[in-house]
């Protein structure tokens, strides 16, 4: 499905051999990290993560189409590619599988990534909010600063979604609606979770265009996202895409995916490994060659080892910012119990 | 919390320093000043626009102001509150409004997991200066889900504030106090008191009390048997009981609690010390109302001098009956009559 009129200017120009190659390194760092966080996982140095094995190229190629000087991102808490693309910080990014500080420890307006957020939906509003925001604050013509928020299959059954790609529609909010459809609500298939077939064929009932998109075609999610960044940064209104992938594995380390279906069922499910589908294509078209692959692998296990040295290193926040944080303006009531806190816990 | 409304920039010049209003015109003023006064203060909801609430509350605000700062929304709360979340994120003090209090519910999500936490998720760097207009509790006949009292329910939650006005002076002070600040804060407007007019002075917000702290509780009458303490619409009738039980040369302090969290302890302690009897007055349900917190606080400060275990007058543990139960279900003055004789008449066992 293809409901998007054809963008024209530098969203409509193909990707340069270098960009190519820069998609492919992050898709490696991506899967690096994740098969990392996983081990880490296992090993106690982080009490959980949800891994995105699978999803590398939805990932990296939507967020690849970020302006980070006036966009602004509204992950879940499985978009680690989006953030990583983005340039956040990956060790305050792990921070929170780490269960220093929900949300992470980078600054959202430094990082234009939203704090990562477990109501799946419930971010979907706030970018309708920031982009709204955008439309008030007034700007030239075709330069409106985007929003872009990820959800999944499942997140679409809520009524969040539903309210926000109403609202976006009836104000005509700079939104780009990506959907990372993988297949899985947890345990529940796609089948079970979307009626009317996909989340893209909703956006019709909105009068919104939408893209239904290989998810695994990591040059097909970027050339789909800079389109839908084109038209909604001119001020057309919002675009919903929707990235059909698949999630390998489990939605978390505490699942196990083997309650509700096979490894067998899985391989088939899933097709071709991204990674794999996308360096296959580079080697074809002469764009990377083994010596490049070789060095975007060993430049993923160096970053992979400096991060897991990052986040070893990470102490607990200190106890007072539990208190601290809270307002911006600060109450009695909060400060008694800080001080009673703190002369409690010194003499323990 | 700063400790003079002069402090919030609220300031505005005025030449008439008393007027005569109502509370709906108390209130539609301080939105009109807001608008002025912060470029950064919009105002949205359902049917707030054009119509101007259907309380009125913003008439006339978005032909003043343009479409842009005063506009109406889908009819959707949690979209609401979750547009509120992002609209601060990009720098803006939304002043949504959502029409009922009994339509709050659909975005509690909204207003628990995200207006609530997103300063603390965010380590204080994408601060929620959000002013949630809700039309508050019963006494006006409404149909069901038009009259809930839901000041335990948001004061329970981390990282919201909750205040109320029992006047229209109250209303004007309190809500562009709420409309400056840079945390959320829900500002619950008793609507059995829309209409109700009363004395506003425009420059000075605590002359009552000497201009004491904008974010504390008010002694409304000044007593020495006993403490009556209430908030929104229950403060008048709370201060009609007290005029009554003069007749019986009974002296009751009145005191409107104001802001419901934080609750100022301080005030309430002083005051009880003083009169060594309370009574708490909610229209909310009994059981782990706003009530027991008030109770609590002042057993805490005031065990050693009270004179008998404080009281409370509420609303009952039914959901909020129709029209023509509300007269039984709200404290009256009988009740509260009441409860101030147990008070009053309590003896130790």
């Amino acid at each position: 499905m293809d409901t998007l009129p054809l963008a024209s200017g530098d969203a409509a120009k193909p990707l340069t051999p270098a960009e190519l190659r820069e998609l492919y390194s992050l898709m490696v760092a991506v899967r690096h990290l994740d098969a990392s966080a996983i081990a880490w996982q296992r090993q106690g140095i982080i009490p959980g993560y949800a891994p995105e094995l699978g999803q590398e190229a939805a990932q990296v190629g939507s967020g690849y189409a970020v302006d980070t000087t006036r966009d602004f991102v509204f992950p879940t808490y499985r978009e680690m590619g989006v953030a990583r693309t983005m340039g956040v910080d990956m060790v305050a990014y792990m921070s929170t599988h780490k269960a220093t500080w929900h949300g992470g420890l980078y600054d959202p307006q430094q990082t234009r990534l939203a704090p990562i957020q477990a109501v799946v939906a419930g971010s979907v509003l706030h970018a309708v909010g920031w982009a709204h925001g955008q439309t008030l604050a007034g700007t030239a013509d075709g330069s409106l600063g985007v929003a872009m928020t990820y959800f999944g299959d499942g997140a679409s059954s809520q009524g969040d979604v539903h309210e926000a790609l109403n609202f976006a529609a009836v104000m005509k909010a700079p939104v780009v609606f990506f959907v990372q459809n993988n297949g899985w609500a947890i345990s529940v298939p796609t089948e079970r979770q979307v009626a009317g077939g996909s989340v893209a064929a909703r956006a019709a009932g909105y009068g919104m265009p939408a893209l239904q998109i290989d998810g695994d075609d990591v040059v097909a999610v970027v050339e789909a996202t800079r389109r839908a960044f084109a038209h909604a940064r001119s001020g057309q209104g919002p675009v919903l895409i929707e990235a059909m992938t698949y999630r390998r594995g489990p939605h978390s380390t505490s699942d196990d995916p083997g309650r509700y279906r096979s490894l067998d069922e899985e391989r088939d499910g899933a097709g071709l490994d991204p990674l794999e589908r996308f360096r296959q294509r580079l080697l074809a078209e002469g764009i990377a060659d083994g010596v490049f692959f070789a060095e975007a692998l060993a430049a993923a296990k160096a970053e992979e080892e400096h991060l897991r040295i990052g986040i070893q290193a990470l102490g607990s926040r200190p106890g007072t910012e539990m208190f601290d944080l809270v307002f911006q303006e600060t109450t009695p009531a909060l400060q008694a119990q800080a001080a009673n806190w703190r002369e409690e816990s010194e003499h323990v | 919390m700063s400790n003079s409304i002069l402090e919030g920039g609220t300031a505005a010049p005025v030449t008439a320093p008393s007027t005569m209003m109502s509370m709906q015109q108390a209130l539609n003023r301080a939105l009109d000043e807001v608008l002025a006064e912060n470029p950064k203060a919009v105002i949205f909801g359902e049917d707030c626009g054009r119509l101007g609430g259907v309380f009125r509350i913003t008439d006339g605000l978005q032909a003043k102001h343009g479409e842009q700062r005063v506009f109406d929304t889908p009819l959707a709360e949690s979209g609401i509150l979750g547009m509120s979340v992002g609209l601060a994120m990009a720098g803006f003090h939304p002043i949504p409004e959502v029409q009922f209090d009994g339509f709050a519910y659909p975005a509690i999500n909204q207003i628990v997991c995200q207006v609530a936490r997103m300063n603390y998720r965010s380590r204080g760097t994408l601060p929620m200066p959000i002013t949630l207009r809700v039309p508050s509790f019963g006494g006006i006949r409404a149909p069901e889900h038009h009259g809930e009292s839901l000041e335990a329910l948001f004061a329970h939650v981390p990282g919201l504030k909750v205040v109320s006005p029992s006047n229209p002076h109250e209303a004007y002070h309190l809500l562009k106090y709420a409309a400056t600040r840079p945390d959320p804060v829900i500002f619950m407007e008793p609507k059995s008191r829309y209409w109700q007019k009363g004395e506003v002075d425009l420059t000075r917000h605590d002359a009552a009390d000497g201009g004491g702290s904008p974010t504390g509780a008010k002694v409304m009458r000044a007593g020495r048997h006993l403490t009556l303490v209430a908030w929104g619409a229950m403060v008048a009738r709370c201060l009609q009981v007290a005029e009554l039980a003069a007749e019986d040369g009974i002296d009751i302090e009145v005191l409107d609690l104001r802001w419901l969290k934080p609750v100022d302890a301080e005030a309430l302690g002083a005051s009880v010390r003083k009169t060594r009897r309370a009574v708490v007055v909610h229209e909310a349900p009994l059981t782990s109302g706003l009530g027991a917190e008030v109770a609590q606080l002042i057993t805490q400060s005031c065990f050693d001098t009270l004179k008998a275990p404080v009281e409370r007058v509420t609303g009952f543990d039914v959901p909020y009956p129709s029209g023509d139960l509300e007269d039984e279900y709200i404290p009256n003055i009988d009740r509260i009559l009441f409860g101030i004789q147990r008070v009053l008449e309590y003896k130790r066992g």
